[in-house]
Formats: C-alpha cells, sequence, structure tokens
C-alpha cells in the first residue's frame, strides 16, 4: 500500500468519526421530541401528515401493536412497489416506452426494495420507467431506511423506560425518521453530487457523436424481426457502424443520495456507483462512501444519549470501527497485490505515482484499488450493497473480506437501525456468556437478561445463517441453481454463496456475473430477504416490549460494565465467532480455495 | 385491521408525494439553476454547439493515432453508455487471461517496437464499462505510438498529454488521470493525421 492509500483511509475515518456526535446528538433530540431546528420548516407537515391519516401521536403502542403496524406498512409498500412495475408500460413517465417488468423480477425487486436490501436482478436504465424509479424505489428507500430506524428507537426505549407495556408509536418514529433526519440530509448530499457531475433531468436519453464510429456484430434479423439462421443453425450476424453514443440519463443524484444515507444500495444505472453519472469523481466517491457509514455509524453516539450514558454508544462504535478498521487491511492490500497471472504475462500491476496498479478488472481509474477496495468493505460492513467496482472481479480475499463482512448479520456499523439493533443482540449474547462465566444473572443497561430475552436473540442470530447456508445448499444441488453461474469452479460457488449472504443478511451487493434474473433466483432470494428481515425485527420487537416491561436494576459490585475495552473486545469476540464458525467451512470451499488456486498457479509459471 | 390499514395506506400515499415527487422535483429544480451543465450529463460541445461526448463517459478508440482507452464489457458493442456493465470475470478465469493476453498482442501489434511493460489498467475492462479515463502510465505508454503516427513531435504530444492530466481532487482524494475523449480531442485540433 502507498502512502497516499493510507493517507486517503485516514481522512475518511476521522471525517466519519468527526460527525458522528454532532449527528448522532441530533438524532436523539429528533427522536425525544425535543425541538430541532427543522421544526420550524417541517413541524407543520408533521402534524398534516398526522393529521390526514388519523395518527394520534400520544397514543403510545405495545410491542405487537408495533410489530404489526410495521408489517402492515410494509406489506403496502410491497404491493405499491410491485403494481408500479407490473404496470409501468401502460403508466406515465416512461420515456424509453420500457415493458413491464416480469412477475418473478418484480416480486423480487418489491421486496428486495421494501426490506432495505436493494437486491438488483435487473438492469436499471434498460428495466425500469422514470416512474417506477420515483414511486417506488426511491420512496421506498427512505421507508424501509425508517422502518429500520424505528425498530431501533423502540428497543432503546425498552431499555429506557421501566414497569410500562408500550414502547412507542410506529407511525410517529417512521415519520420524524423521514422528516427530520433522512429527507434534510438527502437533500444536500443530492446537490453536492450534481455539482460533481451527477445527473438530475428528466429528459430522455441523450444521442451524442462519437470522435471513431464503432462496428460491432449484430444477429441479422428477416423482416418479421426473427434471427437469420444459417445452414448449420448458427445465427447470421452482420456487421453494423455507429457513429453514435446513447447517453442514459435520469434524476440520478436525488435517488443516489438516499440509496447511499439510507444503506440501500440500489442504483439509478445497471453497475450502481461505477456509473460515471452516479459517481463522477473522486470527491463524489468519498461524499458517496461517507453517507454510506454516517447514519449507521452516528446512531451508535444517538444510543448513548438516549439511555443516559453515551459511553454505551462508544463502546458500540470502537467494536464496530475495529472490525472494520481489520477489514480494509485485509480487502485493500489483497486487491493491490493484482493478479499474478497477469504479471506472468508482462503486465505492471506496480503502484506509483502514474497508476494505482493492482487488480484493475472490474475498476474504474478515477477510483484507483483503494478507493474501489475501501468502498466495497464499507458497503458490505454496513448494510447498504451499492458498488463502485465489480466484486465479482475481486482477488479471492479481496473479495472474501466484503463477503464474510455480509455473513457477520450486518452488524458493522450494519443497516440504518437494523446494525445497532442486531449489534445491541449481540451485546444480549455476550453478557448471557459473561454472566454464565462469571455465575450470575445477566444485565445490560440495568435490566435483567433472562430466559426469553436469550431466546429471542437467539432467533434473530440464528435467523440469516439458516437463510444463508440452507439457501446455497439448495442452489449448488439444483440444476436451475447452477445454471446462472457465470465464473466456473471455486469462484462459481462464490458467487452462489455470494449472492445467498448478501439477500440473507439486506445488503444487496452481488458477484454479479451470476444470473441472478431468473424464477429460481428471483423467489429463492425474495424469500430469504423476507426472513432475514422481518424474522430479526420482530424478536427485537418482543425484547423492546420485555424490557421495559421490567424494573431497572441499579449496578451493584457484580454488574459487568458494557463501557469497558474488556466488553468491547467480548463483543467482538462475540460477533467474529458466530461469524467464523458458522461460516468458514463455506469459505473455504470458495475464497480461500480459489486463493490457493491462484497462488498455486502462479508459482508454477 | 382498519386500525393500522388506513395510516398505513395514507402515509404511504403522502410519503409517496413527499419523497417521490416533491423531493426529486425540488432537486431537479435546484439542480438545473446551479449546476445546469453537470445536470445534463456534462457534455462536451464542439464549435458548432453540437455535443461530441460527454466529459464523464468514454468512447472507444482503436485508431492507432489515437490514444485507446480502456477496454469496456458493455454490449453489444464497447463503452455503450445506454447498457453499463462490467466483465464480472473472476480472477482464475481462463477467459480473463485469455482476454488480458489479447490486449496486449494487440497494443504490441499497433507499436511493435515498444519493451515496456503494459500498464494494468489498458487491458483490463472497467467496472462501469465507460471509464471516461485512462492512468497517466497507460497514456504515456501509448504517447509514442500517437506520435509516430501523427508526424507529430513526441514533446508536443506530451504537452497535450500533460495538459489533459487531471490530478488528485484536492491533491488527495483518488487517483491521477488522462480523461481520453479530451486528449482525442485537443490531438485532432492540432491535426497531423
Amino acid at each position: 500500500m502507498t502512502s497516499q492509500g493510507f493517507l486517503q483511509i485516514g481522512i475518511y475515518l476521522t471525517a466519519l468519526l468527526l460527525l458522528v456526535r454532532p449527528l448522532g446528538g441530533y438524532m436523539a433530540r429528533v427522536y425525544q421530541d425535543e425541538s430541532v431546528g427543522l421544526n420550524r420548516w417541517f413541524g407543520g407537515v408533521e402534524k398534516l401528515l398526522y393529521r390526514l391519516s388519523g395518527v394520534k401521536v400520544d397514543q403510545e403502542m405495545r410491542w405487537t401493536q408495533y410489530a404489526i403496524a410495521l408489517l402492515v406498512f410494509n406489506f403496502v409498500s410491497f404491493l405499491l412497489v410491485y403494481g408500479l412495475q407490473r404496470f409501468q408500460d401502460m403508466l406515465p413517465l416512461n420515456p424509453q416506452a420500457l415493458s413491464a417488468v416480469s412477475a418473478d423480477s418484480a416480486f423480487n425487486t418489491a421486496v428486495s426494495f421494501v426490506t432495505n436490501t436493494n437486491w438488483q436482478g435487473y438492469g436499471g436504465e434498460t428495466t425500469m420507467s422514470d416512474l417506477t424509479q420515483m414511486l417506488g424505489l426511491a420512496v421506498q428507500n427512505f421507508l424501509s431506511a425508517a422502518s429500520g430506524m424505528a425498530v431501533l428507537v423502540a428497543l432503546i426505549r425498552g431499555f429506557v423506560r421501566r414497569n410500562t407495556g408500550v414502547i412507542g408509536n410506529f407511525w410517529v418514529d417512521m415519520t420524524r425518521s423521514t422528516l427530520y433526519i433522512l429527507l434534510p440530509l438527502s437533500l444536500i448530499l443530492a446537490l453536492l453530487l450534481v455539482g460533481q457531475g451527477v445527473v438530475q433531468t428528466f429528459n430522455p436519453y441523450r444521442a451524442v457523436s462519437l470522435l471513431e464510429p464503432v462496428s460491432y456484430q449484430t444477429p441479422r434479423l428477416d423482416t418479421a424481426g426473427k434471427a437469420v439462421i444459417d445452414a448449420e443453425g448458427k445465427p447470421v450476424t452482420e456487421t453494423v457502424q455507429s457513429g453514435q453514443q446513447t447517453l442514459a440519463m435520469g434524476p440520478a443524484a436525488s435517488q443516489i443520495a438516499i440509496k447511499q444515507l439510507g444503506t440501500n444500495g440500489g442504483g439509478f444505472f445497471n453497475v450502481n456507483s461505477a456509473h460515471p453519472y452516479e459517481n463522477p469523481t473522486p470527491l463524489s466517491n468519498f461524499l458517496e462512501m461517507l453517507a454510506i457509514v454516517l447514519i449507521p455509524a452516528a446512531l451508535c453516539y444517538t444510543f448513548g444519549v438516549m439511555i443516559g450514558d453515551v459511553r454505551q454508544g462508544w463502546a458500540m462504535l470502537a467494536a464496530m470501527t475495529l472490525v472494520f478498521v481489520s477489514l480494509v487491511f485485509v480487502a485493500v492490500p489483497a486487491e493491490q497485490a493484482g493478479n499474478p497471472a497477469f504479471t506472468s504475462l508482462g503486465v505492471n500491476q506496480q503502484a506509483s505515482e502514474q497508476q494505482s496498479g493492482g487488480n484493475m478488472e472490474g475498476k474504474d481509474v478515477r477510483f484507483g484499488v483503494v478507493n474501489s477496495a475501501l468502498w466495497a468493505v464499507a458497503t458490505t460492513a454496513t448494510s447498504n450493497g451499492s458498488v463502485n467496482a465489480m466484486h465479482d472481479s475481486f482477488t479471492p480475499i479481496g473479495g472474501m473480506a466484503p463477503m464474510w463482512l455480509i455473513e457477520l448479520g450486518e452488524v458493522i456499523y450494519g443497516g440504518v437501525g437494523s446494525g445497532l439493533y442486531g449489534m445491541i443482540i449481540y451485546a444480549l449474547i455476550a453478557v448471557f456468556l459473561a454472566g454464565l462465566m462469571i455465575g450470575r444473572t445477566p444485565e445490560y443497561l440495568g435490566k435483567k437478561i433472562e430466559a426469553f430475552e436469550v431466546k429471542m436473540s437467539g432467533i434473530a442470530i440464528l435467523i440469516s445463517p439458516l437463510m444463508v447456508l440452507a439457501g446455497t445448499a439448495i442452489a449448488v444441488m439444483s440444476d436451475a441453481g447452477k445454471a446462472s453461474v457465470f465464473n466456473s469452479g471455486a469462484h462459481g460457488f462464490s458467487e452462489v454463496l455470494y449472492a445467498f449472504s448478501s439477500a440473507g443478511n439486506n445488503n444487496g451487493s452481488a458477484f454479479a456475473g451470476l444470473s441472478a434474473n431468473v424464477p429460481f433466483y428471483n423467489f429463492m432470494l425474495g424469500l430469504a430477504m423476507l426472513f432475514s428481515r422481518y424474522w430479526v425485527m420482530i424478536p427485537v420487537l418482543a425484547i423492546a416490549g420485555s424490557m421495559a416491561a421490567k424494573k431497572t436494576v441499579p449496578v451493584g459490585p457484580g454488574t459487568l460494565s458494557t463501557h469497558t475495552p474488556l466488553f468491547v473486545m467480548l463483543l467482538i469476540g462475540c460477533v467474529l465467532m458466530v461469524g467464523a464458525l458458522t461460516f468458514v467451512p463455506a469459505l473455504a470451499l470458495g475464497p480461500i480455495v480459489e486463493h490457493l488456486q491462484m497462488s498455486s498457479h502462479a508459482a508454477m509459471r | 385491521m382498519s386500525t393500522y390499514l388506513k395510516p398505513a395506506a395514507m402515509l404511504l400515499l403522502l410519503f409517496t408525494l413527499l419523497t417521490g415527487v416533491i423531493y426529486p422535483a425540488l432537486v431537479t429544480l435546484l439542480a438545473q439553476l446551479l449546476f445546469k451543465d453537470q445536470a445534463n450529463g456534462s457534455l462536451i460541445m464542439d464549435q458548432h454547439n453540437q455535443p461530441v461526448g460527454s466529459a464523464l463517459i468514454g468512447q472507444a478508440f482503436s485508431g492507432p493515432g489515437y490514444f485507446w482507452s480502456r477496454p469496456s464489457a458493455t454490449s453489444p458493442y464497447s463503452y455503450n453508455a445506454g447498457a453499463s456493465s462490467g466483465s464480472n470475470l473472476g480472477p482464475t478465469n481462463p477467459a480473463l487471461i485469455e482476454a488480458v493476453a489479447g490486449r496486449i498482442a494487440a497494443l504490441k501489434a499497433a507499436d511493435p517496437d515498444s519493451t515496456a511493460a503494459v500498464p494494468v489498467d489498458l487491458i483490463t475492462a472497467s467496472g462501469s464499462g465507460l471509464d471516461p479515463h485512462i492512468s497517466v502510465a497507460a497514456a504515456e505508454y501509448q504517447l509514442r505510438r500517437v506520435a509516430r503516427v501523427r508526424n507529430l513531435a513526441e514533446p508536443q504530444v506530451q504537452a497535450l498529454l500533460k495538459a489533459n492530466t487531471e490530478n488528485r481532487q484536492w491533491l488527495v482524494f483518488g487517483e491521477p488521470r488522462v480523461n481520453v475523449l479530451k486528449l482525442n480531442l485537443a490531438l485532432d485540433q492540432l491535426g497531423g493525421r
């Protein structure tokens, strides 16, 4: 790694950590219904929203009511996104006259956006009309993120309150998350991005002339529009010359801002944030990368403020950041080392002031190796899933780091809201384990952790490994699953494992060689996304309800402090142990085998 | 159930209006006011005010008198800006090694005297398939060929190259790079073909 690489990573982490406190404090004020500067602007809108939809602000919910409200809201959202896709050919704002999306793909995409996964089986610019992108996908970018934040806030209230049955009002938490946090931040980021060159227009695609015309082969069509077949049964091709390039455009900036801030990740274009119109400059890349981790990191501080002990929040953030930084220094050097097979062909992969060097397949020059690998770690540590480089073309170890971060359950920052509530679940497991060791009833934040909470935590932690490993096993044993694999051998297995890891933890990134837009994967991955989202959320809300009903126990000499470096290490240990024990066997069959193949192949030359 | 259904449906409707219509409309309005060029694709205009490309979207070049862009995996032709795509070839895929060997051969065939090692970005497909840049090393690798074919002095081309090199943004972010389309447009202005 070069000193420039270290510098860029250092600036990134510093900027991130500096923003945690101001934003985290602001969000705490929003959720505690204290006055924030934006009340003046949005206070009236907020009241109007409640009045029109019949929400009674001070009517709080029990955990079951909270869960039902969340599920109903997400279900009507699903219906809307599904319907928009199925009827987009008959609806307005479809300048490219794109046809309706197939049922299985529309199901997958609707689930994907409602669950904050944003797995994309389709190519944006060739599939979705402007209307679908705006009213369907972009809206869910806000609302699925707000749903996650609401569940986190409910869980925090569970720890703060005592002897009560209620944990807040879902409609209010969701509305305030959107109105006071996601919308204003998105507006600012969208404009900053347009300034860098991200497109934002409702004009149709633009044709421009090429400096040097291109010629290419295309199947010859007969008058009926069918491909002509020659005597040997192969399609006849003809050479076509084109002097024009069609530039796909659209209202991208507004969608990209929220896709990064809301840990959504679904791009406007097929190649997501690698597309120069989504991510045109190194600065836009820096801003987007910052936006990916910003809210999940800042929520740690919000948590600390709300429970009245900011040290607890910092401890969470410290655990997350330590794992994050370690994985950055696995992925970046692996990518910088390049592909040994190229070296023997006489390729210069050495980093210098003239070139970034390293494994540049699937990466763009303006980002180079460092910003591509750093992005890969950030987007998978969080449940964002947007990509600025093709993970499928990463080196085996460089690609394993992001895959394993997803498999850790999206708790290293994780999704907005969902990352921290996932980490709090791990904290419960950690105090439970510590309690077993010292023989005392475990406590966390002044609440006794009993059998019910541990069982719920168990469900929340085990559902995603089940989805990932069972899903992968079914896929690699069935012909339908194997037919979609693009790269052969160990790498092909990695493609399938990555797909189920991504869907089974609501990340959304992919080893995109896998042809996932087929009924088998649309259905299987759709199920994985559904289960792993709601079978974590529901147990978390159950814990929130049971915590709120308990009394607070005072800190005693036997209480394990949960803000110390010792506890941070214990927490990291729990996360890594579950992640390693569950997934190392599967990883050994994919990236690890491929790494050994790659290095032994190079050694033989 | 209607205690849940009504707020769910109404809030979805209202937020669709707010985040799906008003928000993108507001961003579009402000973007078109503040950053008109960028919001509409950063087009490069010729002297007749006709667009000859975008500063952000690469184009394919195969003539020896032009600097070549990076390989692109878009179909059916390279640099199809209507369907962005990477190759998604894994690092051990024989198809990748074969493609790279072919690209090296094409570069050597266009400049047989060159003995330098080929910079990696010049023989690997970009993530977007639309990468407008090559590394400085990849530009310098091609400099002699371009100068020879165009009958230009190497320092003359070198000066153009320097003028079209973008440094790290704010001296820190990203990598130094050369915009291939801009460089080739500048070359054509210079003439000498």
